[in-house]
């Protein structure tokens, strides 16, 4: 199993993502933003937090713009997987792989605290260590973490389960309280909490760990 | 030649800058403030042949978040 975490100047959650998916078996590559080609045999890769480019213009919008996305983009397009957290949410949506986008957070602060997600639907590699209607606590820490998108789009998530995560009590003022959603073919996950910081006895929580062993075993089978 | 570029979040879409800016006003005795909106301006600097389609097109790749965002321009 080979993952390649992406590093954008401004990334701060790069070597955390490493650490999570090296503790669930995986061997990975950290990948600069100037490279244009993934490594050969990568099944996963992890766009982390952070503030690539300083957040200018928008959170994620030069990020989305760099060489080694467009292949991140290509990668998604063949039907591999991809990990967005926080920031990587963000270039995700940026870059269309996922729909909608992420807004300032109605209460205009920045957020750092372990918060209740609930988990909505425990059919994807990332989600099926949990059981549908799980609640599990894993940390926020954004600024621009209020999910919005259209009313079809909307719609259109919940009708085909691709909301995976929502908080237990709405933080920022995202729609429906989503959290995280996936992509239509369930193989792309963009998500606001950190899973990456719950994934180690040491982080005070490991509510994350069985997202990362979902995956690995996942990616072992397929 | 030069343009500016009016980048706002769309009608609909809450603006909680924009709030904050307005509660700010009528803390400071400024009343009859109904809505504030806030937005951002981007300058450009471009070559004499560049024409508004190349602006519009630059919008929609990169200056405005069309999920969210509308834009103008002005050509100057």
């Amino acid at each position: 199993m080979r993952a390649a975490v992406i590093v954008f100047p401004g990334s701060n959650c790069d070597r955390d993502l490493a650490v999570a998916f090296k503790a669930a078996g995986m061997q990975v590559d950290m990948v600069w933003h100037k490279d244009s080609e993934l490594p050969q045999g990568v099944d996963i890769v992890g766009v982390p937090g952070g503030f690539s480019y300083g957040d200018y213009l928008r959170c994620g919008a030069i990020a989305a713009q760099s060489p080694i996305v467009q292949s991140v983009k290509a990668h998604a397009d063949r039907g591999g997987y991809v990990l967005g957290i926080c920031n990587g949410f963000q270039v995700l949506t940026e870059t269309g792989i996922l729909p909608g986008a992420l807004l300032r957070n109605a209460g205009l602060k920045y957020i750092c605290k372990t918060v209740g997600l609930r988990v909505e639907t425990s059919n994807s590699a990332f989600t099926e260590g949990y059981n549908a209607g799980d609640v599990i606590d894993i940390p926020i820490a954004h600024h621009d973490g209020n999910y919005f998108a259209d009313d079809a789009t909307l719609a259109r998530l919940k009708d085909e389960d691709r909301i995976a995560f929502t908080y237990t009590e709405n933080p920022n003022g995202a729609q429906y309280d989503i959290a995280g959603i996936l992509s239509d073919n369930r193989r792309v996950l963009g998500m606001m909490p950190h899973p990456e910081r719950a994934a180690d006895a040491g982080h005070g929580g490991t509510d994350g760990v069985a997202l990362f062993r979902a995956l690995a075993a996942a990616l072992t089978t397929a | 030649m030069k343009a500016r570029v009016h980048v706002m979040l769309k009608n609909g879409v809450l603006d909680p800058q924009g709030e904050a800016v307005r509660h700010a006003l009528g803390a400071l005795g400024f009343e009859g403030v109904n809505g504030v909106r806030q937005g951002k301006v981007i300058e450009l600097d471009l070559a004499e042949d560049a024409t508004e389609d190349d602006v519009t097109a630059m919008c929609e790749k990169l200056l405005a978040n069309t999920v969210i965002e509308s834009y103008s321009v002005e050509m100057a």
